[in-house]
């Protein structure tokens, strides 16, 4: 690894990785390289015994009773594509946040188009969502909330469990988008009361890109239309897709070697536990904010809490264009920041930094004190630049 | 003359309902094999579990209300 490069983009995509997770890809590339649940040969049966703990992994992360409800999925975007145009029918109304990521947004938006009616509740300056609104924006043909578990842009943690206990009541049901949170924040879907959660392996699970999967409620599957139908090693002999999980949404050859280095991952993090992560990087996040909030010009967005709240920081300096920030942060410190609008434009509206955007820094397990102090004193040097 | 060993399989769904029991049954210590669906059987192209007669009902008990039993079949040669 270049020890002169100080990756602060956890958020977009995690590096660096835990060796185990390389070791793994290589294992299966260099060993196994069979298709999983295709053949009956030793090659192939080692490959979906890999998926197969890969499921029971991620089952075990997130509280979930059975590990065959888990699909896995190439990403959270192709989770939340599922779980949208798979579920949602003319005529339905669903409630979503103003702190949402485009991966919830387009597809709801394009559902909009198809005649699915949409509120999008607001959230306060620091992206905090009243769970109140989210009881009276309920209609009578309200069907699911979708909403972030965390928002990639502030990384404000939303009030998930209250937004269950509601769904619960009013016969609702929730899809959680995890992308910023699986990792590296408590996820319960039994005690969260969530119905469907998308997450990505990439992030804070530590796993190759092209990873990433969907928990569907028992029963629920019946309810969601497949978006892509194909061979499954299931059924041969019928020319329809098979109706049980996760067969159902995962037609196709999977991405083996990734969901390889995905199982690797899931166990990094069942290893250390959650909450030891958490900690390490709220420290993180403390340290780098009472760091940076006196410095002349800055101007830091999302909550003050540190609880509920993900390794994320968004940041401007008063008068200097992020993209500016950013470009000097890596050329004269070799600090790998986030500038713009994240993919996520309302969040921007939200926090009112809507079309520039912000700085992001997103932090991992790996960052050091030492790193966040390097990078202290390099926004130190770019603030006194300023004009 | 040494007897050929009898054998049942165990049908399921899918490959992960078969890896789900074999979990459970290597737990519980119940021997078995997994091994190709044979074509006399069920065209599907996938894996099935081999065990021997007698311990059908134990395997039975031990993956009640856990994995879905498609079907029991005696393997013939």
């Amino acid at each position: 690894m270049n020890r002169n490069i100080i990756y602060f983009d956890n958020a977009a995509t995690s590096w660096p990785k835990p060796p185990e997770i390389i070791a793994a890809m290589q294992n299966y590339m260099q060993n196994i390289g069979g298709s999983p649940g295709r053949s009956g040969h030793r090659l192939s049966i080692e490959a979906a015994r890999i998926v197969f703990d890969t499921r029971e992994k991620i089952s075990q992360l997130f509280n979930v009773p059975d590990p065959l409800r888990i699909v896995l999925t190439r990403n959270a975007t192709e989770a939340l594509n599922i779980a949208i145009f798979g579920f949602l029918k003319t005529g339905d109304h669903v409630i979503t946040s103003g702190m949402e990521h485009n991966s919830v947004m387009r597809p709801l938006r394009a559902m909009e188009a198809r005649g699915i009616d949409i509120t999008v509740v607001s959230c306060d300056s620091e992206g905090i969502l009243d769970p109140v609104n989210i009881v009276k924006a309920i209609k009578k043909n309200t069907k699911a909330i979708f909403i972030t578990n965390a928002s990639n842009v502030t990384g404000t943690v939303m009030p998930v469990s209250d937004i269950g206990r509601i769904a619960r009541e009013h016969g609702l049901v929730l899809c959680v988008d995890a992308a910023q949170t699986a990792g590296c924040y408590p996820i319960d879907v039994i005690e969260m009361n969530i119905d469907l959660l998308a997450f990505t392996g990439h992030k804070a699970l530590f796993g190759p890109s092209g990873t990433g999967g969907l928990y569907i409620r028992e029963g629920l599957e019946k309810s969601i239309e497949p978006i892509c139908v194909g061979g499954t090693g299931s059924r041969s002999e019928v020319e329809v897709q098979p109706d049980f999980m996760p067969d159902r949404f995962e037609a196709g050859t999977p991405n083996t070697v990734g969901i390889a280095g995905l199982r690797a991952g899931v166990e990094f993090i069942l290893s250390k536990g959650v909450a030891q992560i958490k900690n390490k990087e709220e420290k993180l996040v403390q340290m780098f904010i009472d760091g940076v909030r006196e410095l002349p010009g800055i101007i830091l967005y999302g909550q003050k809490s540190m609880e509920l709240r993900t390794p994320v920081v968004s940041f401007n300096i008063a008068g200097m264009d992020p993209a500016a920030v950013a470009l000097d942060l890596d050329e004269r410190f070799g600090i790998m920041s986030r500038s713009g609008l994240h993919c996520a434009p309302s969040a921007h509206k939200t926090i009112d930094t809507y079309p520039v955007g912000t700085v992001r820094f997103s932090f991992s397990y790996f960052n050091t004190e030492e790193q966040i102090i390097t990078s202290i004193e390099a926004l130190q040097k770019i603030s006194k630049s300023r004009i | 003359m040494n007897e050929k060993p009898q054998y049942s399989v165990m049908l399921f769904k899918a490959v992960s309902y078969v890896l789900k029991a074999e979990k459970i049954l290597k737990k519980e210590g119940l021997p078995h094999k997994l091994i190709p669906v044979p074509k006399n059987i069920s065209s599907d192209c996938g894996i099935c579990l081999r065990f021997e007669p007698a311990l059908q009902s134990k395997i039975e008990v031990a993956l009640l209300n856990k994995v879905e039993i498609e079907e029991v079949r005696a393997l013939k040669e």
